[in-house]
């Protein structure tokens, strides 16, 4: 037996590893599920029921999906151009910082001119903090997967830093976490009375946005040749270094977003734990969306449902949530495999 | 030639076929090599030569058919049981390790597993035995590393004897060879076959199967089309036989030169890694010509190359395009000072495999002439690409065709449009028609006279003497980043610049040469 490579794999052939990725993750869950005395049939259901089972839990799955979408993206344009951006967590606590300076009563404006502010502002902080690592590999060719990566714990610590200093809530009770933004910093939520904000929409824009930079663009075009051949993007003429910097610069904005968005929209302050690793499940939904912009929009919320849903599952039926994390990356290792048997057809001698 | 009818039989191939999915590599091939004899194997790029040599040697296991050595039958996918039988082969691409001395790569692989020790001493004597009975001048303690591509080949073939291979496999060996070294490979083959070897010589070069050959073999898209005692043959005969229909290349009219477009005066760049750059490098590219740079492969032609495509800069020396002296240099400013590039290596530097016949028609153009205020017109794109596609004769199913999916004579032709289209004064074609067919190479040649007629200044860089002889105005030959003065057509033979092309005639080489 040996694996000989598909020239031109069909549509259908290379839609199928999101598929059987997610498939595999199911099967991997269901064992889990079996040796942890749960009957895999009645979890799947706890979870499907938790995640769009009702009208609060559909609400809580599109909020979580929220900052996914946006890390997803972040993480699909950069890996589209072959930067390798690991760095989208501490993007995102730019954005969230960023926000949580400028939104508590330093800028006494309108919403309509304070929130797009932020907005733009957060997005610069993020595109700054990737472009240090940009300019060290177009540079020096220092390995970005190694900077970003490290990037994210010292980023953390300074947020820390900041939480128990300069950004900490005087009547917080000694907990480190930022004062409440005023009411013109907070993105409003959609409908009254639903705790589901204009993030999502944003976000939803930016996945529509991105699709169309990449397929209408010359930066779109850029990017896809940079990342498929950098060398005969070179001799075309292309300024590579230069859109490897505008990609770096577009990744960060997005995923520091995903700040903005969780710190206005949702949480309304800065903490340590507002994103429990979402920079890094931007990685899983990216791939899972074959690093599509409107396929992250659908990855985002199957991540999302699966994890709200798990929460669910497990106090109805008492399996540990943790299921979720390891059907996440169980599906990410099957998408790896996937992708690759998807050019490889195996052949018997 | 008497007595051969009846020499013994050491090799017999019968009804070898072969399949690589869709593509038919040998189909029902059969052949019998005599002892003493010497077979070319000829055939296009592409005609499944290499394919059989491998199936032979026992790298590829033939879906049919099989292979019989000394009579005895070879079990199939087995190097080292075609090796214990005798047979010997010399790839195109060598494999000898650069770090080791020319004695122990020849023995390596030799030892039985688990011996202790080396007989250094009897390995070196049969060495130089082998190495003065057969004409194969190389220095047994010299680094292989250091050697040149010409004693590259000769330790390859003395490892092959050393092993007591009765029959020699050679993979298109003159590819790598100066005219003078070709001269000498076949002085050993002559010796070689005189002491009752036998050898199978791969070629696509009419003129080498006619000097060296017994009888000739002729492959054609995986078929055994003829068989010819080579004495009975011509060169008219086989090249038809090889191509399947008419022949025609491009001829040259003579014309006066126009202006020069582009000029070095004492070039030199920076050398990268192994290959050298250029050291004071004079040529002058006239309008209306045809230059033509000769040299073996890995003499600084990379280094021209990429100097004039825009991605390397001089260190020192003048360089002017039309008169004014080129500043800030890159692939961009080429394309702006109307420079055509098509490129060696049309895979990954020319064409980006996984887009699509529009999105590599436009790659060089896209910004000018496809493209405003940063949005694409694809339309437009996509009609340049179906233009290219009528024009120039690119066989494909259209222009969503991603490209990896063409031939590489259709690739090229895509790329030749794209850089023609521009209508470009300078244009550097950098082995062109290397690995395209004879029917691809004609029509690339035709269209680089074509573009010479109209007054383009045309640089055709390329190892096959051939190639440069018949089509260059002016010849120039490159040898360790060196440049040779210009040769008007018609003024050298061959042989001549040969000589040239081993390093015979440059002035004493800088000192930049003797410190790289």
């Amino acid at each position: 037996m040996r694996l000989e490579p598909i020239a031109d794999p069909s549509l259908a052939r290379r839609l199928l590893p999101p598929v059987l990725a997610i498939a595999g993750s199911f099967l991997v869950a269901s064992l889990l599920a079996l040796i942890a005395g749960g009957n895999p049939l009645a979890v799947f259901g706890a979870i499907i029921k938790g995640a769009v089972g009702s009208k609060f839990a559909l609400l809580e799955t599109l909020n979580r999906a929220t900052p996914l979408i946006f890390t997803g993206l972040a993480v699909a344009v950069a890996f589209r151009a072959k930067l390798w951006n690991i760095g989208a967590e501490a993007q995102l606590y730019a954005g969230a910082v960023v926000t949580a300076v400028l939104g508590t009563g330093v800028l006494q404006w309108p919403a309509a001119l304070l929130l797009p502010t932020i907005a733009i502002l957060s997005m610069l902080a993020g595109a700054l903090l990737l472009l240090g690592p940009a300019l060290l590999k177009t540079r020096l060719g220092v390995d970005e997967v190694v900077t970003t990566l490290l990037l994210n714990f010292i980023f953390l610590l300074f947020v820390s830093y900041l939480l128990e200093g300069p950004l900490k809530d005087p009547m917080g009770m000694g907990w480190p976490k930022s004062p409440r933004l005023i009411e013109e910093a907070r993105l409003p939520r959609i409908v009254e009375g639903l705790r589901l904000h204009w993030g999502f929409v944003l976000a939803l824009i930016a996945a529509v946005a991105l699709w169309i930079i990449n397929t209408r663009t010359t930066l779109g075009f850029e990017m896809r040749a940079v990342g498929q051949n950098a060398e005969a993007a070179r001799f075309a003429g292309m300024p590579v270094t230069g859109v490897i910097l505008k990609t770096a610069l577009l990744s960060g904005g997005l995923a520091a977003l995903a700040g903005f968005s969780e710190v206005s929209g949702l949480k309304g302050s800065l903490t340590l734990d507002i994103s429990p690793g979402y920079g890094y499940t931007g990685i899983v939904v990216a791939m899972l969306a074959l690093l599509h912009p409107l396929g992250v929009v659908a990855a985002a919320l199957f991540v999302a449902a699966i994890f709200v849903g798990a929460n669910a599952m497990s106090r109805a039926l008492d399996v540990p949530t943790y299921l979720a994390d390891i059907m996440l990356a169980s599906a990410l290792l099957m998408m790896v495999l996937a992708i690759l048997l998807t050019k490889f057809r195996v052949v018997r001698d | 030639m008497t007595g051969k009818a009846q020499a013994q039989t050491v090799l017999r191939l019968s009804h070898i076929t072969k399949h690589f999915g869709a593509l038919t590599a040998n189909d029902d091939v059969s052949f019998e090599l005599k002892r003493g004899e010497v077979i070319a194997l000829l055939g296009e790029n592409g005609a499944g030569k290499t394919t059989l040599m491998n199936i032979l040697f026992g790298q590829y296991t033939a879906d049919a058919g099989e292979v019989e050595v000394f009579g005895q039958t070879l079990p199939p996918g087995n190097p080292r049981a075609a090796l214990d039988a005798g047979v010997g082969m010399v790839h195109q691409h060598f494999t000898l390790a650069g770090n080791l001395t020319v004695w122990e790569n020849i023995v390596l692989g030799t030892q039985a597993l688990g011996a202790l020790r080396l007989d250094a001493k009897a390995a070196k004597a049969k060495i130089a035995a082998l190495s003065k009975r057969f004409h194969l001048a190389v220095d047994p303690e010299s680094k292989v590393g250091r050697l040149s591509v010409g004693e590259r080949q000769r330790v390859e073939i003395l490892k092959a004897l050393y092993r007591e291979a009765r029959i020699l496999i050679l993979d298109e060996p003159t590819a790598v060879l100066t005219p003078q070294e070709s001269d000498a490979l076949f002085a050993t083959l002559r010796e070689a076959v005189g002491q009752g070897l036998s050898v199978v010589f791969i070629s696509h070069k009419l003129h080498e199967v006619m000097a060296i050959s017994d009888r000739t073999v002729v492959l054609r898209h995986g078929k055994l089309v003829a068989e010819r005692a080579t004495s009975e043959t011509s060169r008219e005969e086989l090249a038809a036989l090889m191509v399947d229909g008419e022949v025609s290349a491009p001829k040259i009219e003579a014309m006066p030169p126009g202006p020069a477009l582009m000029r070095l005066a004492g070039v030199s760049t920076k050398g990268e890694g192994r290959a050298p750059g250029l050291h004071a490098v004079d040529l002058t590219l006239h309008a209306g010509q045809i230059t033509g740079l000769a040299g073996v492969s890995g003499n600084g032609q990379k280094a021209l190359s990429d100097l004039i495509s825009g991605l390397a800069n001089p260190v020192s020396g003048r360089f002017e395009i039309a008169g004014e002296p080129v500043t800030d240099w890159s692939p961009r400013r080429a394309l702006a000072r109307k420079i055509g590039r098509i490129p060696e290596d049309r895979h990954h530097t020319g064409t980006i495999a996984d887009f699509d016949l529009t999105e590599n028609a436009v790659l060089e153009t896209y910004a000018r002439d496809f493209a405003r205020h940063g949005w694409m017109d694809w339309k437009g794109a996509r009609a340049q690409a179906e233009g290219l596609i009528g024009t120039y004769d690119v066989r494909c199913p259209g222009p969503d065709t991603r490209i990896r999916l063409l031939s590489g004579g259709n690739m090229q032709k895509l790329i030749l449009g794209r850089v023609l289209e521009t209508a470009p004064r300078i244009i550097l074609a950098n082995q062109p028609v290397r690995g395209l067919d004879i029917g691809a190479v004609n029509y690339v040649h035709g269209r680089l006279a074509e573009a010479r007629e109209k007054g383009a200044a045309v640089l055709l860089i390329s190892e096959d003497l051939d190639e440069i002889m018949k089509l260059s105005d002016v010849i120039h030959v490159i040898s360790e980043g060196r440049l040779s003065p210009g040769f008007a057509r018609g003024t050298m033979r061959a042989d001549e610049l040969g000589q040239w092309m081993a390093g015979e005639g440059f002035a004493q080489p800088t000192e930049a040469a003797h410190a790289s």
